[in-house]
């Protein structure tokens, strides 16, 4: 049984192809994937990320709960509204989940955690937060949008009233505001500027019929893989779970290791592996010639093997990238096994595009 | 549905094969293939001269989603290639059964042609996909 988000409808209205996406019957392209890949790139795309998964975070002891329960501090967070990116890690230090936290204040926090994951998330933070005072409340009665691209804001501001237009006025990346029925944010996946709009069910479809109305063109899964790709973020799933240490996953950035009492989960092993320098790292490839880089195809670096976690064809590039996680000791170029020959790949830092722009 | 065109024969493999009415035939895939194959981002072809047996893989089509192998139809010489793709296979996507063409075939054996399908006949094996 797949479930359907409340914009099903208007993807099927808009032409979309309909893919079964763990459990969500979501659009992969409403045509073209490169297309709505480019006018992401250049103009203002959107997508129904309704399937993600909400939870809010609410108690005397949130803070102490989330600083126990995440890699990076929420302690950091003093600013209403602002967000941070973590993993929440198991004793092992393998990375059960990626997620955003929006802080509004030391006893309210809001967590979007990915849909693929929902349900041992949810028994996670169920059994972490026993020992804590704060509820834990999944909030299925929101819908969310997506609005990315250079033109994002500019466009979503026009079916914003004068309320929600001020509310957003002027904000900073990583920051989450509830204007009205809204909660809109300056985060996204696509490395370039936008919001992603927390929308009350009923409202979702009226929000994405204006938003198509204002010259947003909707934009499916495909699109919102190469565009994630391209910005160098992690797919959960792919590029790291449970058995990969976030160090290995280009996330070292989201552990907070000041102070050095905070005990959450998962410390001690990614403090050991951090002095033993023993885990792989996560490298940007690039293929110049012809071919595309794909999932698990092997990598071979001097001194060693590693593998193709994500790979694609990047449409802004014109050429093919990969995020690979290899040994330390790669340098700066790799072969890749391919359709039975090896080709020659540059190694680089694992993020190709930034606001339209090559910045390999 | 998928567009089908009745003047054609197909492959199961879903490639279409059109009588140029001169001992060639030209090659393609169907509206069908590039459908599920998504956006075309490099195709591989075969070199003109070169000799095909029938089924044997001799061209790539590389989308956003997959490598796959497109087999000739039929057997015989390679004597053209649409070098149009090199710059633009959305081509392939766009227009599967014209410009979207891959390569010409000089049957080396036509009663090859017999064991391809007719319109209808392919329009059966895609509807058990």
């Amino acid at each position: 049984m797949t479930s359907k988000t409340v914009l099903h409808a208007k993807h099927l209205e808009a032409g979309a192809k309909m893919v079964d996406f763990h459990g969500w019957e979501m659009p992969i392209n409403y045509g073209s994937q490169i297309e709505e890949h480019n006018a992401v790139r250049t103009d203002a795309g959107m997508f129904d990320v309704s399937h993600m998964t909400i939870v809010d975070i609410q108690g005397e002891q949130a803070q102490a709960f989330l600083r126990k329960l995440v890699a990076n501090d929420v302690a950091k967070l003093t600013v209403s509204g602002k967000a941070l990116y973590t993993g929440m890690l198991n004793e092992e230090g393998g990375v059960i989940d990626d997620l955003i936290i929006y802080f509004f204040s030391e006893t309210n926090y809001r967590l979007v955690v990915n849909s693929a994951t929902r349900e041992k998330d949810l028994a996670h933070l169920a059994k972490v937060s026993a020992d804590f005072a704060v509820t834990v409340t999944e909030r299925p009665e929101f819908a969310m949008i997506a609005v990315q691209g250079p033109n994002a804001r500019a466009k979503t501001a026009t079916v914003l009233n004068a309320e929600q237009q001020a509310a957003v006025e002027g904000m900073k990346p990583f920051f989450g505001v509830q204007a009205g029925d809204l909660f809109i944010a300056t985060t996204g996946y696509t490395g370039e500027d936008g919001y992603e709009i927390v929308v009350p069910n009923d409202q979702a479809a009226d929000l994405w019929q204006q938003l198509l109305d204002a010259g947003v063109a909707p934009a499916g899964l495909g699109a919102r893989d190469t565009l994630r790709l391209e910005a160098g973020m992690n797919l959960y799933g792919l590029d790291m779970d449970e058995s990969v240490s976030p160090l290995a996953a280009n996330m070292a950035w989201t552990i907070a290791w000041e102070p050095e009492d905070r005990k959450f989960i998962g410390r001690e092993v990614l403090e050991q592996q951090r002095a033993d320098k023993s885990t792989d790292k996560l490298v940007g490839l690039v293929l110049e010639e012809k071919g595309v880089l794909r999932s698990g195809l092997k990598v071979i670096v001097e001194g060693g093997e590693g593998v193709i976690t994500s790979g694609t064809f990047s449409p802004t590039l014109g050429h093919s990238v990969a995020l690979a996680r290899v040994p330390r000791s790669t340098g700066e170029t790799a072969q890749v096994e391919m359709r039975k020959k090896l080709v020659n790949v540059k190694v680089v830092k694992p993020c190709f595009v930034r606001n339209g722009k090559s910045v390999i | 549905m998928s567009n089908i065109p009745s003047e054609l024969k197909y492959a199961t493999s879903h490639e279409w094969v059109r009588d140029e009415g001169d001992g060639t035939f030209t090659v393609g895939i169907t509206e069908h293939a590039q459908e599920l194959l998504g956006d075309m981002v490099f195709v591989e072809l075969p070199e003109v001269g070169d000799e095909v047996d029938a089924g044997e893989d001799c061209a790539v089509a590389e989308s956003v989603k997959a490598a796959s192998d497109i087999y000739a139809p039929i057997g015989g010489e390679i004597v053209a290639i649409n070098e149009e793709l090199e710059d633009s296979p959305e081509t392939v996507n766009n227009d599967p059964y014209t410009d979207g063409w891959l390569f010409r075939i000089k049957a080396s054996d036509t009663s090859e042609l017999d064991n391809l399908l007719d319109a209808e006949g392919y329009a059966n094996t895609i509807d058990e996909d």
